[in-house]
């Protein structure tokens, strides 16, 4: 039984508890059927595409591990080329080829102002090849090249910010968003397409295989992941910030690294100076978008 | 009327012709003057067409791909450093079935860099499943493209197409050429009529992930269409395209002063006019001698290659590439070519095959250089032609 109106459908491999998987159906039925998608190599490709099955119910285009702003670039000419204007385009990556390998061909994208919704599904590191450090694995993250070992503690750069580097591109829209919080996904999908010229949202995605997690906690993490003030959620219009997501308080960080196995070294004592390194991003967040108030 | 135009100039006003609604850009010497060209004619509203200046050759290569899968047609256009940036997309263009057509200008390869021409470029691409044709002067560069489109597109092909033209020698020289009319080139080249597309009111998924229990058996579709529907395509559109023009085009290859010939050169490119003028330069001193031009490299016409040289005594195999650590790429299909008629029993006949590598980096490659290949008796299979042993203490490992 496939409702119709699913336009990911079900059967496809994601492991249970898949962060990215969920992602993905929320912003393919917020698009709607008259959608384009353009997929990065990477997880979602794998887990939906087996050939000869496909979850995809909308016009699914994948090619290279770094090429899908180019190729999406090319679907909105030809749909421009042919009067095609109503015809949604959104082209996606995992953090790895959408921050590292693919940045490129997304910044020109962007610069060119091709009407393209662009979407970064981060769940920092490259899970699809099994867990390795990407540009936006976090402080102290164990990766398997990023080990924790003797000497190096993990990941020692803190994330790349994508938000940043599109907003430098003057999209007409820019968002963070969180898979607990399954409407205010959607609205920005839907907000985003209504708006000619290029589109950002980055959306955190928990990954129980990656980030060491119980399947059932894939929601809390995501949860604690906004109200640590770790992953602000923010909206800019032409380059303005326009909404933010206000937190009471901040949940304590160490609730955040409880639940990852990627994380549990930075409980010790010994690492503290990680610790503090998070904690002097989080304040900054805080300080930037006004986090905390109702 | 014929005009006198330089090459990149022709091939870009010949693009026009075709109608693409999609074109790629990316600056590369020597292939620039073909997109300015198609800048300069959608821009002064010549040619309805969108014109992306893209951020890298990889992108350009990418950008024509979503174009055509979308079932808009699309070109670009690139030379040696960037076609080894837009690899890796070339080889997913001709998997996934799209019928793209571009022009490789070619060139040298770094290091160390050096933007002269040869054609060690191309050859990366040699295995790809992308229809290689190889023009011999800039009418037939032009002529190619317009063909390339109608081979490319066709339901039965489905395969890429690169027209490779020798660098500055094709690009930047200036010949009279003959652009068809516009009504010509509609009625020979009908507007693209995609077999599949990126179509919301027909969703299919483009590029699935494939597994051991279907991967072999896309490879083996795409030699099958090579060598059977390709071949059959290529001389089909050549005749329509020789009668409708009015304008001989040869299709897989030229035969020149070969029918009564003992030796024979056999080349591909520019370098078949030079060799032309030395053929009749021994013709006139009573050589028995001919030229075999390769114009479709990939799928390469093994069978008919055969058939023409093996009744030959001498073969002399003359390439702008060469296999580093092997032989030119020409010879080993030419040796080859002859080897698996020669196991199948089809002649007894087994002519000396010579190989020389020449022109690399655009070195000189005079007619009296090309004579003096005939008169050695030398059996070489990859000798490089005018080395000077002068230079060679600047460049060789003690």
């Amino acid at each position: 039984m496939i409702d119709e109106k699913i336009l990911f459908t079900a059967g496809h491999t994601a492991c249970a508890g898949c962060g990215q998987s969920l992602a993905a159906r929320l912003v393919i039925d917020a698009a709607g059927p008259n959608t384009i998608v353009v997929n990065n190599t990477g997880c979602l490709e794998v887990f939906s595409t087996g050939y000869p099955y496909t979850s995809w119910r909308v016009p699914f285009i994948h090619s290279l591990f770094e090429n899908a702003g180019a190729v999406a670039s090319g679907i909105e000419s030809a749909l421009r080329y042919l009067g095609k204007r109503d015809v949604n385009v959104i082209a996606q990556a995992g953090d790895g080829g959408f921050a590292d390998i693919g940045l490129q061909a997304f910044s020109g994208l962007w610069e060119r102002g091709h009407n393209v919704l662009t979407i970064c599904y981060d769940n920092e590191a490259y899970m699809n090849t099994g867990i390795q450090r990407s540009g936006t694995t976090p402080t102290g993250c164990n990766t398997t090249t990023s080990p924790v070992g003797k000497t190096i503690a993990g990941n020692l750069r803190w994330k790349k910010n994508l938000v940043e580097i599109a907003l430098a591109h003057r999209c007409v829209y820019v968002a963070t968003s969180s898979v607990h919080l399954p409407v205010d996904l959607q609205n920005k999908v839907k907000k985003a397409l209504k708006l000619i010229g290029p589109k950002f949202i980055h959306i955190l995605c928990p990954c129980p295989l990656g980030w060491g997690s119980e399947p059932s906690d894939t929601i809390k993490i995501a949860q604690i992941a906004v109200e640590s003030g770790f992953w602000p959620l923010v909206e800019f219009e032409e380059g303005r910030l326009t909404k933010v997501r206000k937190l009471k308080q901040l949940t304590p960080i160490e609730e955040y690294f409880k639940l990852q196995r990627r994380f549990h070294h930075l409980l010790k004592e010994q690492y503290k100076e990680i610790v503090d390194m998070w904690k002097n991003q989080i304040q900054k967040n805080v300080e930037k978008y006004q986090l905390l108030g109702n | 009327m014929k005009q006198f135009l330089e090459g990149a100039a022709a091939i870009g006003r010949t693009v026009a012709l075709c109608r693409p609604g999609v074109i790629c850009a990316y600056p590369i010497t020597p292939q620039t003057h073909i997109v300015e060209e198609l800048a300069t004619i959608v821009a002064n509203g010549e040619l309805n067409a969108e014109f992306i200046n893209v951020e890298s050759e990889h992108s350009a290569a990418s950008c024509v791909l979503g174009a055509i899968a979308t079932g808009v047609r699309a070109y670009s256009s690139t030379s040696s450093q960037g076609l080894l940036l837009m690899a890796e997309v070339l080889f997913n263009i001709a998997g996934l079935r799209l019928p793209v057509v571009m022009c490789c200008v070619n060139r040298a390869v770094s290091a160390p860099i050096n933007i002269w021409n040869d054609q060690q470029d191309i050859m990366v691409l040699r295995d790809a499943g992308i229809i290689l044709l190889f023009a011999e002067d800039i009418q037939e560069a032009c002529d190619l493209h317009i063909q390339a489109f109608k081979i490319a597109e066709d339901h039965s092909v489905m395969l890429p197409v690169i027209v490779n033209i020798d660098g500055f020698i094709l690009s930047h020289g200036h010949e009279p050429v003959e652009l068809p009319d516009q009504q010509l080139v509609d009625k020979f080249l009908p507007r693209y009529s995609p077999l599949y597309k990126l179509d919301p009111s027909n969703p299919m998924t483009f590029g699935a992930l494939v597994g051991p229990e279907w991967y072999l058996e896309t490879r083996y579709a795409i030699q099958q269409t090579m060598n059977n529907e390709v071949k059959k395509k290529i001389k089909d559109v050549s005749e329509e395209f020789t009668n409708l023009f009015n304008r001989t085009s040869f299709g897989l290859y030229e035969k020149y002063q070969i029918d009564d010939a003992e030796t024979a050169y056999v080349t591909f490119g520019s370098i078949a006019g030079p060799i032309k003028d030395a053929v009749d330069e021994l013709r006139v001193k009573g050589e028995k001698v001919g030229l075999l031009r390769i114009i479709c490299y990939r799928p390469f016409p093994q069978e008919e290659v055969a058939k023409i040289l093996s009744r030959l005594k001498k073969i002399i195999v003359v390439e702008k590439d060469v296999s580093l650590g092997a032989t030119g790429a020409l010879y080993q299909d030419v040796v080859t070519s002859l080897y698996i008629e020669l196991q199948k029993g089809n002649g007894k006949n087994t002519p000396k095959v010579t190989g020389y590598i020449c022109g690399l980096g655009g070195r000189d490659v005079s007619i009296d250089d090309i004579e003096e290949l005939y008169y050695t008796g030398e059996l070489v299979s990859s000798k490089f032609v005018s080395v000077k042993e002068e230079n060679l203490g600047n460049f060789l490992m003690k």
